[in-house]
């Protein structure tokens, strides 16, 4: 069985973000929902299955519940890290398939820049005594594809300016000043071979996404957009146990999401790649089959994901130049459904009709895919 | 740690314990599994690369060769620019570790390491590596 195109993203909203003092991370996931809400012209009444990550908070489905005043009859959670909010388009998917509800709720908020609260989890008995930092594993992953591959830190710059290109085709990004691969190239080095602009940013922020039954959708005042592929992989949790620092997970993920499409890399009008550090979207290309492995330097070099260039790649801006609260996989969504409605404004990429989604979480530690269409791919 | 010291005896300790009371006792030991003979670090309790449940301790040969490398770049102030790295031991498993006693921007892939037990005295003791062969 599959969940192919069975139910449809009709509600998008997004916070205030960037930087947004005096607001908590449920305060601007409210707003998020209330914003996706209005864009279906639905009531939260109306939402009967909850699926959000939200930290810190205990029991997290529950506080946002709670917050919102919904009684759900579908409350899930699973803690996947950033890529959490892809993984619950399979569920909701499933669910609303199911009759389990009608009206899915995925959502998440969080104000990291305003509260100075990095994100961290639990220590990690073997890796505590070398205090590593999250920037540390993505820093080791990108010295093996350097080795291995012969990446370089041009390659890795022209991540960062792709996405700085892109984000100054969006009002909303938040660092939207020129950059060239030079200036990339010259900040402040972090964990070697990554520097500061190789890192996403730290914001406040928040995002709502609404799906229904892909037979009500249509009932709704925008034009929907369908799941037609989804899957979850993981490949380990601390860096160490990453049975190659060069192929993460998504090298089984993107097929299977690509397979339950009926589409492949090829078909994709745009692809949204997790971008925490700019070595993920190298990864993140190559895995998910846009290039063969190590040809990842060479596929964004020369503006290659840049406005323009051979894919649209992160057309918000990103992680990098756009917003990143901590866990930025509900964003990715957010924009794969507003290029597919055709309202992405100066960044808009022409008819587009398909977008590959990709998240992260951990230390590229899960990794999950999604295939979205417009109603022309059903 | 007072609590620790007054506390009885474990009689069958878990595996976390059995790894960090050998090394409190200067013995590096990792796991393999009886069942598929692969190599196991961190310790655990099923293999994981089978599931067996059958599985033997062994001293480490403390081998090891750098799989990758980074240097947390710090001001002096904080202490400077510390090495951070994955050894792969020559029994196969890796493990998260840094290479002390040369400078963190000599630390490189496939540089040969070899294991050493450090800790403060009343801390739990950890590995980390030197560069060079063992003696």
């Amino acid at each position: 069985m599959s969940i192919r195109g069975k139910a449809a993203i009709v509600g998008v909203g997004i916070s205030e973000h960037g930087e947004v003092p005096g607001w908590s991370h449920f305060e601007l996931m409210a707003q998020a929902v209330e914003r996706a809400c209005a864009d279906a012209g639905l009531k939260s009444k109306d939402i009967d299955g909850l699926f959000c990550a939200i930290t810190p908070a205990n029991l997290p489905v529950s506080m946002v519940s709670e917050y919102l005043g919904l009684q759900p009859k579908v409350l899930e959670g699973t803690m996947l890290g950033g890529s959490s909010f892809v993984n619950y388009l399979s569920w909701a998917a499933l669910a609303l398939d199911a009759g389990l509800c009608e009206v899915a709720l995925i959502t998440y908020g969080s104000n990291a820049r305003s509260s100075k609260r990095r994100p961290g989890g639990d220590p990690v008995p073997y890796e505590a005594p070398y205090a590593p930092r999250l920037v540390d594993g993505y820093a080791m992953a990108a010295a093996r594809h350097m080795h291995q591959y012969g990446t370089t830190r041009e390659h890795l710059a022209e991540v960062a300016v792709a996405a700085r290109k892109w984000a100054q085709l969006n009002p909303k990004a938040m660092m939207r000043d020129p950059l060239s691969i030079e200036d990339a190239l010259k900040s402040r080095m972090i964990a070697d071979p990554l520097t500061l602009l190789d890192c996403c940013l730290i914001t406040d922020g928040a995002g709502a996404i609404i799906m229904t039954r892909s037979d009500r959708a249509k009932d709704f005042p925008s034009k929907p957009v369908y799941v037609l592929g989804t899957a979850a992989e993981h490949s380990h949790m601390q860096i160490a146990q990453m049975p190659d620092m060069t192929v993460t997970a998504a090298a089984r993920s993107g097929p299977r999401a690509f397979d339950m499409a009926g589409l492949t890399p090829a078909d994709m009008d745009v692809a949204m790649l997790y971008d925490a550090f700019t070595i993920n979207t190298i990864l993140f290309l190559e895995d998910l089959g846009f290039c063969k492995k190590g040809e990842g330097g060479a596929f964004v070099a020369g503006g290659g994901i840049a406005p323009g260039g051979r894919l649209a790649v992160n057309t918000n801006g990103g992680g990098l130049s756009c917003l990143h609260p901590g866990m930025y996989g509900i964003f990715l969504i957010a924009e794969a459904a507003t290029q597919l409605r055709g309202t992405a404004g100066d960044r808009q990429i022409t008819g587009a009709k398909t977008a590959v989604i990709h998240g992260n979480g951990g230390t590229l530690s899960t990794q999950v895919t999604a295939v979205l269409g417009t109603a022309e791919t059903l | 740690m007072s609590d620790k010291a007054a506390a009885a005896p474990i009689a069958n300790p878990g595996p976390d314990l059995i790894y960090q009371d050998a090394l409190a006792a200067g013995s590096f030991k990792i796991q393999r599994c009886d069942a598929c003979q692969s190599h196991i670090f961190y310790p655990r309790h099923l293999c994981p690369h089978c599931g067996s449940a059958k599985i033997s301790w062994v001293a480490a040969s403390g081998k090891g060769t750098v799989y990758s490398t980074t240097m947390i770049r710090q001001r002096p102030e904080a202490g400077g620019n510390k090495n951070l790295c994955v050894v792969e031991l020559a029994e196969g498993p890796r493990l998260m570790s840094r290479v002390e006693g040369i400078a963190a921007e000599e630390v490189k892939i496939g540089l040969a390491v070899t294991a050493e037990i450090t800790g403060k005295d009343d801390e739990p003791k950890y590995i980390v590596f030197r560069a060079g062969s063992p003696s």
